[in-house]
């Protein structure tokens, strides 16, 4: 196999399959990327690790046809770091060498019979835009589970009805939505799939940059979702078993409502946070005009602050985990937040709203529990 | 009570001891639960008794006439009634040993209110404050020794001296029924005649090595280089231990010693290997000890099993929870997450307990709630069993798996027939 291509596109390439590898698999052959080098000009790189697969096809100029599997971090780090000049790649004997300029490497090669065959990705199922869909889950994936509790709720829920698709996630603290439109190949396209958060989240941040990126939903049987855009195709397996019904987590009612400038509340629940030890909360009193954010109780270090809110409804004082609050207003990306309350031993609901007075968007909503004080 | 007996080192000072600036007493019930069960059995004074669960559990105490034969504390039933076949058996009576210790911790606290308990039949007190209005240490401990017998009617043992580790050490030697003043000046010669075995901490896994070094008394101990005695016991205990070899405890009395876990554990009266046997004595554990948090008003967020198998080699495993808990449910539920992970095939399991550890108080506690939690939750399940077992007595209200085997069930009864 014989080989040049150009610096920055054999680094891009490189770097998107060799993302998900594994520091140490299972298999040492899964530490590898697999090359394959086409007379008709073009380079398909991919990389597997039972769980994610990658996959991206590049142009080149290939004088001898052939595939060879080499250790796929090792080679993204030199690629990254040669100089801008054409690269030369060679099979030499049981070695491979990379030349560029007067650089050159020579590579172990790994055994391309025990490496195992990429899934093939299901049926494409329809586009979504690149940016939205990229927002969309990382506003939902911040409430998934890290733990290993419960592995289900290690997933973001993807549900598609006709064009309408809704992403959520929750650890049993909170709860995040999503919903948008996405165009279906057919208009009856219905569709549940459980998707683990951390690989959804890197995937949808590497394809993101691209216009549109299409699904593949796949059918009930094959336990794959794929994802391609441009040249870049990955699958991912995903998770299995019952997601938790949570229609009845969303209060049906409301109190109180506030809306606060949502940068001048993170920033200001940021500061305040930095007197709560662990597991303690943020205090947020809401008052006619303005909310009051306390933390630290006692003999210890304590703060306030207070923000400018519109409220309507009763006065109200409840706790949260500042984390899981800044979580919910980084997420909300728009200038307002407007929160929503019942009781404060209730769920509250953040939604997000481009200007101060009126309507609030509820295509994104994050439900957050309290945190209450034992008796 | 200890397992074992040192002779009381020889004074070679003239003189009654002096009791100058040996201002902490280290008081200890003699033979606590037995002489304590034995108020409601004059019948037995006299005659070796052990106070201790039938079946596989280990001896809570023993009259001395029990421990002429051998017989000391945590050595397992079966062994006890080996070496002194004639003793009587008694099961204990916790509420009459808590009543009692209760009675005797009042009493402490008219001497000073420099009070530490270690448990339910011993205490430090440092009575610096005291002896302006009572006389000097020797004479407060007599006091002490007295008001006790005569309210309490069973004795105890004291040790009069300058720290806590050296009154405590003299405490034991004093026993049973005894009182032992350390006086400043002739500390380090006293604890140095003593075995390394003697020093508080040292027990036999530490002596076994501190033997294999060639040391047998404190003395060797004292005058050895602390560097050699922190390579062989570790940085910390071999510092520490070189520190008491020469009678500097610095640890001041603590009024409020705070609990630092609260746990309860059962030996099974067979050998058990069915999983579903221990989960459910893990339940009655859980049970047990989330109540006990209770109503000491604690809440934990480590919750730690201990299981003991048939060749009395113990593990333990913890898990720290998100939020601090003192509900019974919870607690269980961890219990057998963390049983179910040891993933034993069928071992044979001797004794199992459960633990609630970093305890803070109840009330207060921030607690991140869940969105699917009920309105009412199993807190408020457990409140109300406490409730009815306040009224109706311990085990009124339970978990149906642990209600008894209805008669006549024979039910994991061996067949005989």
């Amino acid at each position: 196999m014989k080989f040049r291509v150009d610096r920055d596109v054999l680094a891009d390439a490189v770097t998107w399959v060799a993302r998900g590898l594994p520091a140490r698999p299972p298999v040492p052959v899964l530490a590898g990327v697999l090359i394959e080098a086409n007379e008709e000009g073009s380079l398909t790189l991919s990389a597997f690790d039972y769980e994610v697969s990658a996959k991206v096809t590049v142009p080149a100029d290939v004088s001898e046809s052939g595939e060879v599997l080499v250790l796929g971090r090792l080679l993204a780090d030199i690629s990254r770091n040669l100089p801008g000049k054409p690269i030369d790649v060679a099979t030499d004997g049981s070695k491979v060498n990379v030349v560029c300029g007067s650089s050159r490497f020579s590579l172990r090669e790994m055994p391309v019979s025990d490496y195992p065959t990429l899934p093939s990705a299901p049926e494409a199922s329809g586009t979504v835009a690149g940016d939205v869909f990229t927002q969309a889950v990382a506003q939902v994936s911040i409430a998934a589970d890290r733990g290993d509790t419960l592995p289900i709720l290690t997933g973001v829920r993807m549900e598609i009805d006709g064009d309408k698709m809704t992403l959520l996630a929750t650890d049993r603290y909170r709860l995040a939505m999503r919903e948008l439109t996405w165009s279906p190949g057919t208009s009856d396209a219905s569709h549940v799939a459980l998707i683990p958060a951390r690989q959804l989240s890197d995937t949808a941040k590497a394809l993101g940059a691209s216009g549109s990126i299409e699904l593949e939903l796949g059918g009930g049987g094959d336990g794959l979702i794929g994802f391609e855009a441009g040249q870049r195709r990955t699958t991912t397996r995903l998770l299995d078993g019952e997601y938790p019904k949570v229609a009845s987590i969303f209060p049906t009612s409301v109190d109180t409502e506030a809306v606060i400038d949502t940068a001048a509340l993170e920033e200001a629940v940021k500061r305040v946070a930095l007197v709560a030890e662990r597991n303690t909360p943020v205090l947020l009193k809401f008052t006619d005009g303005q909310v009051a954010i306390e933390a630290g109780t006692g003999d210890d270090a304590q703060a306030s602050e207070a923000v400018e809110a519109s409220l309507t409804g009763p006065e109200i004082q409840i706790a949260f985990n500042p984390q899981f609050l800044l979580d919910g207003l980084h997420a909300v990306g728009t200038p307002f937040s407007r929160l929503s309350f019942t009781q404060p031993s209730r769920p509250a609901v953040l939604t997000g709203q481009p200007e101060a007075d009126g309507d609030s968007d509820q295509s994104y909503r994050y439900v957050l529990m309290p945190v209450r004080f034992a008796s | 009570m200890s397992r074992r007996q040192f002779s009381v080192p020889v004074r070679n000072e003239p003189g009654p001891p002096d009791d100058t600036g040996c201002t902490i007493l280290h008081v200890d019930m003699d033979a606590f639960y037995a002489s304590a069960s034995l108020l409601s059995r004059p019948d037995l004074r006299g005659r070796p008794v052990i106070i201790g669960g039938s079946g596989r559990s280990v001896v809570l105490s023993a009259t001395y006439e029990a421990r002429a034969f051998g017989v000391t504390s945590a050595m397992p039933m079966a062994r006890a009634r080996r070496l002194c076949p004639q003793a009587v058996v008694i099961p204990p009576d916790h509420r009459r040993y808590a009543a009692i210790s209760d009675a005797i911790m009042a009493t402490f606290a008219t001497f000073t209110e420099h009070v530490e308990p270690l448990s339910l039949d011993e205490a430090f007190l440092d009575v610096s404050g005291a002896v302006r209005r009572l006389g000097p240490p020797a004479r407060v401990a007599q006091m002490l020794r007295d008001t006790i017998a005569d309210e309490q009617g069973i004795t105890c043992s004291v040790g009069v001296a300058a720290s806590k580790f050296v009154a405590k050490l003299a405490s034991g030697l004093a026993k049973p029924d005894g009182l032992l003043v350390v006086p400043r000046n002739e500390t380090v010669a006293f604890l140095h005649q003593l075995p390394v075995g003697a020093i508080w901490g040292v027990g036999e896994r530490t002596e076994e090595q501190l033997h294999r070094l060639g040391l047998r008394t404190v003395a060797d101990l004292a005058h050895t280089p602390v560097e050699t005695l922190q390579r062989a016991l570790g940085d910390v205990a071999g510092r520490h231990l070189h520190e008491l070899a020469w009678g500097r405890d610095p640890r001041p009395v603590e009024r409020q010693r705070q609990e630092k876990s609260i746990g309860a554990d059962e030996t099974f009266a067979h050998d058990v290997d069915d999983p579903a046997v221990v989960h459910r004595e893990l339940l009655r554990l859980s049970d047990r000890t989330a109540a006990r948090a209770r109503s000491a008003g604690m809440s934990g967020r480590t919750i730690s099993i201990k299981v003991r198998f048939a060749d009395f080699t113990t593990i333990t495993r913890a898990k720290t929870l998100r939020n601090h808990t003192d509900v019974s449910r919870e607690i269980h539920a961890t219990a057998v997450e963390l049983f179910d992970r040891l993933g034993l095939q069928r071992a044979r399991i001797r004794l199992v307990g459960v633990r609630l550890e970093g305890l803070a108080p109840s009330s207060g506690t921030p607690i991140q709630a869940t969105l699917d939690e009920p309105e009412r939750g199993w807190r408020d399940a457990d409140r109300a069993v406490d409730r009815a077992s306040a009224r109706f007595g311990a085990g009124s209200v339970r978990p149906a798996s642990l209600m008894p085997e209805p008669s006549g069930s024979q039910d994991g009864q061996p067949d005989l027939s």
